[in-house]
């Protein structure tokens, strides 16, 4: 086995794990750009592995997966917007409670799933698809141009994202919700609706992600998959310092430290695993460290977390 | 956070079981309570012993069973434990190693009652401890995996560096080593009893390094799946995983608990029941492997057939001298064998374990 052929298979794996994360990770900017924290994405990423699993199951249809996943997706996120911008409780609070409840809903109802496997159309439908000529470049060729549809599109959603947030009167109305809401009122924002609108994105997001470990990585159903995943999303959102592009960065981070761990264990390496674990939030510890000190350009919007009273003055 | 949810599932089933067991009418027959550490669900050791609760159902002498899923180790088992023995249960099982103390706690406080825990070491006067002998399983499917493998190297996803986990490893490692005595096998540590993604991957790093078996300690199907995909064979474990690799699954090391729960049931039901710490061997038919893939050949299979009959008639330990470890040292001598007290406390690997023990502290 050559030194060539062990960095493809390494690359290749990461950009398969990360793009689990880089989903929910995008979808996670959205919601706290518009300044609206959300704790649930676990179990958001829950609800959304257990629906596309299980419409992939019954109907062979992997764009109904996708698309009922982000529906689910989006419905926890509306619930979460209701209780945190209508009733303007504690964010914090409904992010945790919505986790527990993603995650008991999808134990609950994908009881019967465990065990069962997707249907031979479903499982050649997820096979990566080589992308002619481009897949012919030497190790890039299989590093990039060698995955399923859902990898491919994950490529052009940072810079989609990129762009509307700093691109289009959107993304503008986006920021300034979450960095001066009162103002972005006064200047004509709806800000109610422009939270609303990115909580629930955030949330189509998370489901994306979460059906894509279910049906295109694993293949399997089984209750709390995610392990812990939606947590490091939160971490990486940080870490990109809430830019989309820079959250190609984090997600392949986290998925290469894995990808990484796991292949030098299995070249006979003694590797200090746990700690190699904790890496990602290391770096968004010192991330953090150098946000506060001064000279440090971050995008942490303003007013994240704080409910907006459309009444108030201040 | 997680557990946090767990605890909250638990309650919530607790108040249940609760709320039905007082309706259920007290006679002679037994009422029997399960607490586990997973969901049933999880196609691998909670689900073995939960098809063994459904087995009890079967009997004359039970009334009915009730369990508890998914409930955290330590101290928050009391709880549980506590309302199932209060909601009028005489037998309560605990599955998991973290269960321990809870369940010696709450069995000082109901002495007319009986309860069994699985895979530690303490007993009391009405606390019996259970285990089975899976390494000797391990050791036959580690013959079936060394037969199978062309190149000789075997790939293993292990869980927790725990005593028993290293046992197994070492057990199938022997059994390999005794039809291919170059056999390797690798480890990769995922440090979690459960994640399919991360389990998958580590199959997959294996794979892509040249093995051409997979096995696991960890309970999820996700190295089964990776195998499928790639075509080389694999052994699953705690249940027959055939379902998520039709094709290269040869066969896995299971458990059939029904075995020893109708035993115990009859026991407690006669009153002959006596506290005791059992660790039943694979003569009992407690332990052994699910039905073989087509292409394990018939020699194999029958030398499988001789080695489990010689282990029962004691003509044979898995762990028989001289074995190596990883060093090259000499760890028991030839004509000698582990004593159970030595392979409960297992912290090192045999000779051909590619991979090394995860100590604190890295």
């Amino acid at each position: 086995m050559s030194l060539a052929v062990i960095i493809v298979s390494l690359l290749s794996a990461t950009i398969r794990s990360g793009t689990i994360v880089l989903y929910s990770t995008i979808g996670a900017i959205f919601n706290e750009r518009s300044g609206i924290l959300n704790l649930g994405i676990e179990g958001m990423m829950l609800m959304g592995a257990f629906m596309g699993f299980y419409v992939a199951l019954h109907t062979s249809s992997l764009f109904l997966a996708i698309l009922c996943a982000a529906i689910v997706g989006g419905l926890m996120a509306l619930i979460h917007a209701f209780i945190t911008i209508t009733m303007r409780a504690n964010q914090v609070v409904s992010g945790l409670a919505l986790t527990m409840f993603g995650g008991g809903l999808s134990a609950y109802f994908g009881k019967d799933l465990v065990g069962l496997t997707l249907s031979a159309k479903v499982m050649q439908a997820i096979e990566p698809v080589p992308i002619p000529f481009l897949n012919k470049i030497p190790i890039l060729g299989d590093v990039l141009f060698n995955h399923n549809i859902l990898v491919y599109i994950s490529f052009a959603i940072p810079f989609a994202a990129w762009y509307v947030l700093n691109k289009t009167r959107w993304g503008l109305a986006i920021r300034s919700s979450g960095e001066e809401p009162l103002s972005s009122e006064i200047m004509g924002i709806k800000v109610i609706k422009v939270r609303y609108i990115s909580t629930v994105v955030g949330g189509i997001f998370c489901g994306i992600g979460g059906a894509y470990l279910s049906v295109w990585y694993t293949p399997l159903w089984i209750q709390g998959m995610t392990a812990g995943r939606g947590w490091i999303t939160i971490a990486l959102v940080i870490f990109s310092n809430w830019n989309p592009l820079i959250a190609f960065g984090g997600a392949y981070l986290f998925g290469g430290l894995e990808a990484l761990q796991l292949r030098l264990q299995a070249l006979g390496f003694n590797v200090p695993t746990f700690l190699l674990a904790t890496i990602p939030y290391l770096f968004t510890l010192i991330f953090l460290l150098l946000i506060t000190l001064k000279g440090t350009r971050s995008h942490l919007p303003k007013n994240l977390g704080m409910p907006y009273f459309r009444e108030s003055r201040e | 956070m997680k557990k946090f949810l767990w605890i909250i599932i638990a309650l919530l089933v607790v108040a249940m079981i609760v709320g039905c067991g007082q309706q259920g009418a007290k006679g002679k027959k037994l009422n029997i309570a399960f607490v586990y550490v997973g969901p049933i669900g999880d196609a691998g050791w909670t689900y073995a012993h939960n098809d063994g609760r459904l087995a009890m159902e079967e009997l004359d002498f039970v009334e009915k069973t009730v369990y508890v899923e998914s409930v955290p180790e330590g101290a928050e088992a009391v709880r549980p434990i506590t309302q199932l023995a209060e909601a009028g249960n005489d037998i309560i099982f605990t599955t998991s190693f973290g269960f321990m103390d809870p369940t010696l706690e709450v069995a000082e406080k109901y002495p007319d009652k009986v309860f069994m825990h699985c895979s530690g070491y303490k007993t009391s006067e009405n606390m019996g401890a259970y285990f089975g002998r899976m390494y000797q399983a391990k050791y036959l499917a580690g013959i079936v995996a060394g037969s199978m493998s062309k190149v000789g190297k075997i790939g293993y996803v292990a869980p927790h560096p725990i005593p028993e986990v290293i046992r197994l490893i070492s057990a199938f490692t022997l059994g390999a080593q005794s039809v291919n005595p170059d056999a390797v096998v690798h480890i990769v540590w995922t440090n979690s009893w459960f994640d399919p993604a991360k389990e998958m991957d580590a199959a997959n790093s294996m794979i892509e390094l040249g093995c051409d078996v997979i096995t696991q300690g960890a309970d999820s199907a996700g190295p089964q799946q990776a195998a499928e995909k790639h075509g080389v064979w694999s052994l699953g474990y705690d249940s027959d995983m055939a379902k998520f690799a039709p094709k290269v699954h040869l066969t896995a090391p299971i458990w059939h608990w029904s075995v020893f729960y109708n035993k115990i049931a009859e026991q407690v039901y006669k009153g002959t029941w006596e506290s005791a710490d059992d660790w039943w061997g694979i003569e009992t038919g407690l332990i052994g492997l699910s039905p073989y893939n087509d292409a394990v050949p018939q020699d194999v299979r029958d030398l499988v057939e001789t080695t489990k009959q010689e282990i029962i008639d004691k003509e044979f330990h898995c762990f028989n001298g001289p074995i190596y470890d990883q060093e090259g040292t000499l760890k028991v001598n030839e004509d000698e064998h582990l004593t159970d007290e030595q392979m409960l406390s297992m912290d090192w690997f045999v000779k051909g374990v590619i991979g090394s023990i995860p100590k604190s502290g890295e």
